[in-house]
């Protein structure tokens, strides 16, 4: 990420100290992980101490602190999933990525995440791939799903 | 256009109103958008209708979000016949059209079949699921297209706000909303308008208004539904308690997991702004209010009021003590109001038709109507809205349809991962916010995952207590390492090293956990396993002493074995076993390798004659 980009995303938060959560989430959007060097670059911008940037960028579940790769697999694991069968989705699919979750595949095409609940209870279990809901997913149906986007 | 009076408004309202009654004979399909049915495709569908209708101006094309019929997906109904169509795909769009639309005619397959009668119900009006409810809240989403307030004004929306700024003084609001009984429908059940009045009552020239759209609960969704479906009572809802409040300022503050949510009350906002219902003067009565969202992280914890104002503020969500009431000192030190969505929702229904009429809905000590998100093992999965008071097994078997596959009732759980489970053996029980604390649980934020013989309690107590250490915040020891410890030994116990005095210890741990923790999380992570080893000791025992799970979840204490009798030698498991741990060949029936099964489940899902067996 470039200090422009990164000024541009400053600017829309009015360089507030308040506003660090909300320019973080942005700095994830863009650059998909938070580059250590982009956080330092917060840090000095805001005059906000380091570590309390990293105190945020490693409470919340919506950063990561490392390269996310090209497809983001997700795992809903919210209880109405849970009960339906997403322990044996999500054993299948760290069976066949060859990473656990919150991993992501050393060619970098995968990463893999769980989510506590995506409130979309009805397609109980629920795989999104990329933004993609696929519900009612059953471990066969995970091959195949990602086999087709491979 | 900025509305400056209510006169304004009224004369809008009118104008609205009269193109919709020129228009009131032409034909509608209105398709559901919503988080739920765009799981199931909905937006292939509303393409596939967009492109087919393309400028078509005799046919009018609505989508709006969540109806609450979630199992179904997509919905689609054609109005003015009310005829409702389920599971509805792009290839459908062009019958539809042809058929129904365009000639009137029922395409029985799209129809929702009653599985106790096996009768095609083609009026939406007439399905069982809707029939029980009372969606006094919830009913307005299926009118609503969410990005277009005309829709909200249509049916009567800001009538509320108008009658709160010009004809009620803010304390006989704050008045109004207390004998209302109104109770806050995020978890605590506390009296709104108490709340209110203590917010009012604190000293300060600046202060808040936060709606808390933080839903955590997994299972839960119905703050979503009513934040994507109709935003517009959310922030009438806000505008009202804020002007009663005194505060000039509010934030909504939305998960991060809602893109949708997020997206929508941000359109919202905008054009309530333009409108005049937000900003400076509002509808000229010199009242001034102004919204901002705010997007959260990612952590259950932030859901906590103080949590939450903590993360506004750009910190951690980490709760604090609350000696000091949020309203007297809540987000950046000031008086501080928080509700949940659905706590907002309710307030323009209250101030529209009186606390009167509110009280005489629900019990004695909860008024109203609350939503539930019934999901689970359960053949209606969808979101419901019921008065207080109704009985959990007109929930589950006259709402919800009862258990699919024949199997039989287990276990209620509500209140989200704080809350408890509820044995068939209570399912009379009323359920409202005191009721459901007798038996050991809570009414939390409204989600009921309905459990039938082949979920083990164990597993489910487990689930919850993993999720609980992970989103602990870990400031209190007694919550960061209590959920740790009952999460061990709970492990243990279902891969079969649970010892005696596990289920004793677990009581204790619980105990000191609930008492010695700063916040509700903590206060009430023990909840889970307190309930199902109030209620299901015997499986806990079978756990213990016999290293068996009687639902056969836990891997490690099940084995997977084929029925000789009833294996027909398809070969589809052989084929699909990840490990090669399936031998058989032709006309033989085949056989499980123990020592390579990996007990991933996919022979039992593959096997068209359920001969795979579980013990």
């Amino acid at each position: 990420m470039t200090s422009a980009q990164l000024e541009k995303i400053l600017k829309k938060h009015d360089h507030q100290k308040s506003g660090l959560l909300a320019i973080l989430q942005d700095v994830q959007a863009l650059a998909n992980y938070l580059p250590r060097k982009t956080l330092e670059e917060v840090s000095q911008r805001l005059q906000v101490p380091l570590t309390q940037v990293y105190y945020l960028a490693t409470f919340y579940r919506a950063f990561s602190l490392t390269p996310r790769g090209r497809h983001l697999v997700t795992v809903c694991t919210g209880t109405a999933c849970h009960v339906k069968g997403a322990a044996l989705i999500l054993n299948t699919m760290e069976r066949e990525l060859k990473v656990k979750a919150g991993e992501t595949t050393s060619d970098k095409e995968y990463t893999l995440e769980t989510v506590n609940c995506l409130g979309s209870c009805a397609q109980a279990p629920l795989v999104v791939i990329d933004g993609a809901y696929h519900g009612k997913m059953l471990g066969t149906k995970v091959l195949s799903l990602l086999k087709g986007d491979k | 256009m900025r509305l400056k009076s209510p006169d304004e408004l009224e004369r809008a309202r009118t104008r609205i109103l009269e193109e919709r009654r020129a228009q009131e004979a032409k034909k509608r399909v209105v398709l559901c958008t919503g988080t739920g049915c765009r799981g199931a495709g909905a937006l292939e569908v509303f393409d596939a209708f967009k492109k087919e209708l393309g400028h078509q101006s005799a046919v009018e094309f609505k989508s709006t979000c969540c109806h609450g019929f979630c199992e179904r997906g997509p919905i689609t109904i054609i109005e003015p016949m009310g005829i409702f169509y389920q599971g509805v795909t792009p290839e459908h769009v062009p019958q539809i059209i042809a058929e129904t639309v365009t000639k009137g005619q029922v395409i029985e397959d799209l129809l929702y079949q009653d599985p106790a009668t096996g009768k095609a119900i083609p009026a939406e009006k007439e399905i069982p699921f809707y029939k029980k409810q009372e969606r006094l809240v919830f009913g307005h989403n299926r009118y609503i297209d969410p990005t277009r307030i005309e829709d909200y004004l249509a049916l009567g929306g800001y009538k509320a706000l108008v009658k709160a700024l010009f004809h009620i003084a803010p304390d006989e609001i704050i008045a109004e909303v207390k004998r209302s009984g109104l109770r806050g429908r995020g978890g605590g059940g506390f009296p709104a308008g108490k709340k209110w009045e203590s917010c009012r009552r604190a000293h300060g020239d600046i202060k808040y208004v936060i709606c808390n759209c933080d839903e955590g609960d997994p299972g839960a969704y119905m703050d979503r539904s009513l934040m994507e479906g109709n935003p517009h009572s959310v922030l009438e809802g806000m505008i009202i308690g804020a002007y009663a409040i005194g505060a000039h300022e509010g934030y909504v503050y939305v998960r991060n997991e809602y893109p949708l949510a997020v997206e929508n009350v941000g359109i919202a906002i905008e054009q309530a702004t333009r409108m005049g219902f937000l900003g400076k003067d509002i509808l000229g009565s010199g009242f001034d209010f102004t919204l901002v969202i705010n997007k959260g992280g990612g952590a259950f914890v932030a859901g906590e009021s103080s949590a939450l104002m903590a993360s506004i503020e750009g910190y951690v969500a980490e709760p604090r003590a609350k000696h000091i009431h949020m309203t007297e000192s809540g987000l950046w030190e000031r008086p501080t109001n928080l509700n949940n969505v659905e706590t907002w929702v309710n307030i323009p229904l209250i101030i529209e038709k009186g606390s009167d009429w509110y009280g005489s809905i629900g019990t004695q000590g909860s008024k109203g109507t609350k939503i539930f998100s019934l999901v689970g093992k359960i053949n209606n999965t969808g979101l419901i809205e019921v008065p207080m008071g109704m009985t959990l097994r007109e929930i589950v078997y006259d709402i919800g349809g009862g258990i699919p596959g024949g199997k039989r009732f287990k276990a209620v759980q509500t209140g989200g991962p704080s809350g408890g489970c509820i044995p068939e053996s209570l399912l009379d029980l009323p359920v409202d916010f005191d009721e459901l604390t007798k038996a050991g649980s809570m009414m939390g934020s409204g989600g009921m995952i309905v459990m039938d013989e082949s979920t083990c309690m164990v597993d489910v107590a487990k689930y919850f207590t993993h999720f609980l250490k992970d989103e602990s915040c870990g400031k209190c020891t007694s919550c960061r390492d209590g959920t740790l410890r009952m999460y061990e030994v709970l492990d243990a116990i279902t891969k079969g090293k649970g010892k005696e005095g596990d289920i004793e210890f677990l009581q204790e741990l619980g105990w000191v956990t609930a008492e010695a923790s700063l916040c509700a999380l903590g206060g009430s992570a023990p909840n889970p396993v307190l309930s199902t080893i109030r209620y299901f000791r015997d499986e806990y025992e079978a756990h213990i002493r016999e290293k068996r799970c009687p639902a056969g979840v836990c891997p490690e204490l099940i084995t997977y074995t084929i029925d000789p009798e009833a294996c027909i030698a398809c070969g589809k498991c052989k084929k699909e076993c990840p490990t090669e741990a399936i031998t058989g060949q032709k006309k033989v029936p085949h056989k499980i390798d123990q020592a390579k099964c990996i007990k991933c489940g996919t022979c039992r899902e593959v096997c068209p004659v359920e001969a795979v067996q579980v013990k």
